[in-house]
């Protein structure tokens, strides 16, 4: 069932790269190394200049200054078609004028390589859909457009695959399943994969490295469990998942700790889990990891405590609850709490503290938008 | 455009009839009255007329009824030059205004495409022809190609025309006028066409190899196919039956004459309306068969 690959995914570097728009900055100084054979997410809001570094790889569009080296070899002013780089595109773009073979084979007979056919059939039973072959691509729906677009990508065997949110248009359940064959097929056939979307969970359930973009920069770059438990900045705590941030000036910082005062409460995180020790600083927590108690806790060091709050707002989810929790002078905090069975039971109005373990709050390096030093 | 009309009356007649019929057939009764009027009507009479036969009496012009198929035979072993030449000269001049059409159609619809100034500029370009009738812009076309002006003079000057040279009432003076009155038909429907070529169909192709040279012949011109097939059509078809450019009075000679000239001749100054008639007859089934076998080749069913 697999296509036999000779050639392996290759290494991409960008080197400074900077591209400038009539009016706007897309992208700028952006440096990033994506190893051989990985599956890479680039992911961002819309904006923020993925798109642009996406087809910049592909060479549709050419960088201002830097440098792009495909395993090792500078393509920065290669044309798109000599490049051993193949996209699967946001619409597909697919040829309507040619079969569904057709498309597949379209790469190979452009390369003169030999049985394009051949080699088409086999990327289409690859994607499971040897059995469309003779269709138009119109006559497809927008799940097996989306295999066919892979098959045509994938047949040529690139150095490196291009994903520009390719299941964006996809409904949720069919995205669920792409999701899954995409990744089978990675770890298959073993090609570099660079996968840009602005979908956080489609990035965190499919990557092994997500680079979080932002303003035409990388705010951050790991794998998904570190971006989720340590984000470093605002955006990112906010963009990947939701947090709860505090902000106050830094009261002590001894025995491993820094503290910042909060509305007249202290909230605690570890030093080694803080971008900045000094100053005034943003400390954030994930609202799953916050419990909220309707009696005010003992004092203890190993917890932090803020309120009390009255719940605003209750959301049933399926899987859990999310409470909006307003508390005076700190602004709204969310938590998540699943649905056991254990939770007590809390109605709209009431007054509640909240607290979480101090080792599960993260330390920001910048402020979120909308603070300043001064305040 | 026009293969759209070709293809689909039909279908739509159908199923406006299986639907919702007295609506459709209410709305659809001016335009049917309308084609029975000026479309049925006329052509019933041409046929009629091609069939007749000459009066006992002898005077010109006078015929009465009869069913004369020897007409037919008459009009084809007279003007089988002019036969020949009408479609031959449709044929070349349809091509040539292909090739200095499909660039311009290119440029304006996709290379000028994030340039509305330029695009509108260049549209009104090609559209400015129609300000001014077309019987005074081939007149012009008389005028600068005359045997006096000055182009024919440099011609002469540097030894290109030998001394009784010319250039009116030539083949080339007459495609020349042809091309140059049916270039708009070419262009705009081309234009229409590429306006909505999808540009990320393009990138894909050069994102899966293909040089520009091929993108265009696989990708981009396959997928103009309708508009080349409407301009085509609709430059072939009143090229074939024109009787202004080819006419003595404007850019042709006496070897020149198209089918148009001649029927105009037949019906206008000999009066042989039988002739003429037939040979009416026979130029609308030509392009009606030429035309139907060429967008049944062409494969439209196929296109978008």
């Amino acid at each position: 069932m697999a296509i036999d690959f000779v050639a392996r995914g290759q290494d991409l570097e960008l080197k400074g790269i900077r591209k400038e728009f009539p009016g706007f900055v897309a992208v700028d100084d952006l440096h990033l190394h994506i190893p051989a054979g990985e599956f890479f997410a680039l992911l961002g809001p819309s904006g923020c200049g993925k798109t642009t570094t996406l087809r910049m790889i592909a060479g549709l569009e050419s960088p201002t200054k830097g440098q792009i080296l495909l395993g090792g070899k500078d393509v920065t002013s290669m044309k798109p078609h000599e490049r051993p780089v193949n996209t699967v595109f946001q619409n597909y773009a697919l040829f309507p004028h040619m079969s569904v073979l057709e498309n597949v084979a379209f790469g190979i007979r452009q390369r003169k390589l030999p049985e394009p056919l051949d080699k088409a059939q086999k990327a289409l039973e690859l994607v499971e859909l040897e059995h469309l072959a003779a269709r138009k691509p119109q006559q497809l729906s927008g799940g097996q457009q989306q295999r066919v677009a892979l098959a045509r990508a994938l047949v040529n065997r690139p150095a490196l695959l291009l994903l520009d949110e390719p299941l964006g248009a996809l409904d949720l359940k069919l995205r669920r399943q792409m999701q899954i064959e995409l990744k089978a097929i990675q770890m298959e056939v073993g090609l570099t994969f660079l996968h840009v979307t602005h979908d956080q969970e489609e990035a965190m359930d499919m990557a092994d490295t997500v680079a979080v973009m932002n303003q035409g920069h990388i705010e951050q770059l790991g794998s998904p469990e570190a971006l989720y438990e340590r984000p470093r900045t605002a955006f990112v705590a906010k963009f990947l998942g939701q947090s709860n941030i505090f902000v106050g000036d830094v009261l002590d910082s001894s025995s491993g700790t820094i503290s910042i005062s909060v509305a007249g409460s202290k909230v605690t995180v570890l030093t080694e889990r803080s971008e900045k020790q000094t100053g005034k600083i943003a400390i954030g927590v994930r609202p799953e990891k916050v419990q909220f108690l309707e009696e005010k806790p003992e004092p203890n060091s190993e917890l932090n405590v803020l309120g009390p709050g009255e719940i605003t707002d209750i959301r049933f989810t399926g899987v859990s609850n999310q409470y909006q929790i307003d508390i005076p002078h700190v602004g709204e905090v969310t938590v998540f709490a699943q649905n056991i069975g254990r939770s007590p039971v809390i109605e709209l109005g009431a007054q509640v503290w909240i607290s979480w373990k101090v080792k599960h709050s993260f330390g920001l390096s910048d402020l979120p938008s909308g603070t300043t030093e001064e305040d | 455009m026009a293969f759209v009309a070709f293809g689909q009356t039909p279908k739509t007649q159908v199923k406006t009839q299986t639907k919702s019929g007295r609506v459709a057939l209410v709305l659809l009764m001016p335009g049917l009255i309308y084609l029975g009027l000026f479309f049925i009507t006329p052509l019933i009479s041409l046929i009629m007329a091609s069939l007749k036969q000459p009066a006992p009496s002898g005077i010109i012009g006078q015929y009465n009824f009869g069913v004369e198929f020897g007409n037919y035979a008459y009009a084809v072993t007279q003007y089988a030059p002019q036969i020949f030449r009408s479609f031959s000269f449709a044929f070349i001049a349809t091509i040539i205004a292909l090739l200095i059409s499909y660039p311009i159609a290119y440029y304006i619809a996709v290379r000028a495409r994030d340039r509305p100034l330029l695009r509108g500029i260049l549209l009104t370009l090609v559209i400015a022809p129609f300000f001014i009738s077309f019987l005074l812009r081939t007149f012009a076309w008389k005028q600068i190609f005359s045997n006096d002006s000055w182009i024919v003079n440099v011609l002469k000057d540097v030894g290109i025309f030998g001394a009784d040279s010319y250039i009116i009432g030539t083949n080339f003076a007459v495609i020349f006028g042809l091309v140059y009155n049916f270039i708009p038909f070419m262009t705009l429907p081309i234009y229409a066409n590429l306006d909505r070529l999808d540009m990320r169909l393009v990138e894909a192709g050069s994102d899966l190899y293909a040089s520009p040279a091929t993108t265009f012949r696989k990708i981009t011109f396959p997928l103009s196919l309708p508009g080349v097939i409407s301009g085509t059509l609709l430059t072939f078809i009143p090229i074939s039956g024109d009787y202004v450019v080819a006419s003595r009075d404007f850019l042709g000679g006496p070897g020149t004459a198209m089918i148009g000239n001649v029927v105009e001749a037949n019906f206008l100054r000999i009066q042989d309306y039988p002739t003429a008639s037939a040979l009416s007859v026979m130029l609308m089934a030509a392009i009606v068969v030429l035309v139907s076998a060429y967008v049944r080749r062409s494969g439209t069913d196929d296109l978008l």
